[in-house]
C-alpha cells in the first residue's frame, strides 16, 4: 500500500482524460478519408448532369454503394470529433457544454444512419 | 493603510483602470500559418454542414425522382452553386493542411520557412484545386 497521498499519486501524469485515444482517433479517420474523400470527389465531378437515374445508377453499384457506406461513417465519426474539440474550447457553461456536446453526438449519429438507410434503400432497390 | 485593506483596493482598481491587456488577435500581424490555423477550423465547421447536405441528398435520392429533383433544383441555383464551391474550397483546404498536421505528427516540417510554404501550398492547391474542378464542371 503506498503512503503518497492521492494527489501526489496522479500529479504529473496528464489530465487523466482521454486525449490520447482521440487524438488518434482524428488522425486515422483522416487518413481514411484523404482516401475516400478523393475518390468521393473524383466520381462527383465525372458526373454527368447529376440526373435521377444517373446518380441512382452510381449508388447502386455495389462497391459505390460500400465506398459511400464507408465514406458517411468515417466523415460523421471525423467530424464528431472535430465538432467536440470546438465545443469544448468555446462553450464553457458546465450544463451548456455537456448539453451541446451529448446533442453533437446524436446528430452525428442520426446524420450517419440516415445516410446508411438511404444508401441501402436506393443499393437493394427499396 | 492597512495591507489588506490596501491589496483589495487594488484587486478593485484592477477592473476599470485601463490598464493595457496582453495583446491579442486584433493586434497580432496575421502571419499565413495563423490563418491556416483558423482555416482548418473554420473549414472543418463548414463541412460538418456539408454533412448535412450530402445525407439530405442521399435521403432524397431514396424518396424518389420528385423528392430529388426538387434537393436538384435547389442546389442548382446560383445560391446552391455558390455553396458547392464552397465546400469544394473547403474540403481541398482542409485536406492539403490535414497532410501538413499529420507530416508534423510525423516530426517534419517545423522549420519556419517549411512552415511558411506549406500554408501557401495549400492554399495554392485549394484555390488551384476548385478553379479547375470547377471549369470543368460549368
Amino acid at each position: 500500500m503506498s503512503l503518497r497521498t492521492p494527489l501526489g499519486r496522479v500529479l504529473g501524469h496528464g489530465s487523466a482524460k482521454e486525449g490520447t485515444g482521440h487524438f488518434i482517433s482524428q488522425r486515422i479517420s483522416a487518413i481514411a478519408l484523404l482516401i475516400l474523400g478523393a475518390w468521393f470527389l473524383s466520381r462527383m465531378f465525372s458526373m454527368d448532369s447529376f440526373a435521377f437515374l444517373e446518380v441512382m445508377r452510381f449508388v447502386a453499384e455495389p462497391l459505390n454503394s460500400v465506398l459511400l457506406a464507408l465514406l458517411s461513417v468515417t466523415l460523421a465519426y471525423h467530424s464528431w470529433l472535430g465538432v467536440q474539440v470546438v465545443i469544448e474550447d468555446y462553450v464553457h457553461a458546465p450544463a451548456l457544454k455537456i448539453l451541446s456536446l451529448i446533442a453533437a453526438r446524436f446528430a452525428h449519429v442520426f446524420v450517419a444512419i440516415v445516410c446508411l438507410y438511404a444508401i441501402l434503400r436506393v443499393g437493394l432497390g427499396s | 493603510m492597512h495591507r489588506a485593506a490596501d491589496y483589495a483596493k487594488k484587486q478593485n482598481d484592477m477592473s476599470n483602470s485601463g490598464r493595457p491587456l496582453s495583446p491579442h488577435l486584433q493586434i497580432y500581424r496575421w502571419p499565413v500559418t495563423m490563418l491556416l490555423s483558423i482555416l482548418h477550423r473554420m473549414t472543418g465547421v463548414f463541412l460538418s454542414f456539408g454533412l448535412l447536405v450530402l445525407a439530405v441528398w442521399l435521403m432524397q435520392l431514396a424518396a424518389g425522382p420528385e423528392q430529388y429533383q426538387a434537393f436538384r433544383a435547389t442546389m442548382s441555383t446560383p445560391i446552391g452553386i455558390a455553396m458547392l464551391i464552397g465546400w469544394t474550397f473547403a474540403f481541398l483546404l482542409h485536406l492539403a493542411n490535414g497532410v501538413r498536421h499529420l507530416a508534423w505528427d510525423a516530426g517534419y516540417g517545423f522549420e519556419k520557412s517549411q512552415a511558411n510554404s506549406s500554408a501557401w501550398a495549400a492554399l495554392a492547391f485549394a484555390a488551384a484545386g476548385t478553379a479547375v474542378l470547377w471549369v470543368i464542371a460549368l
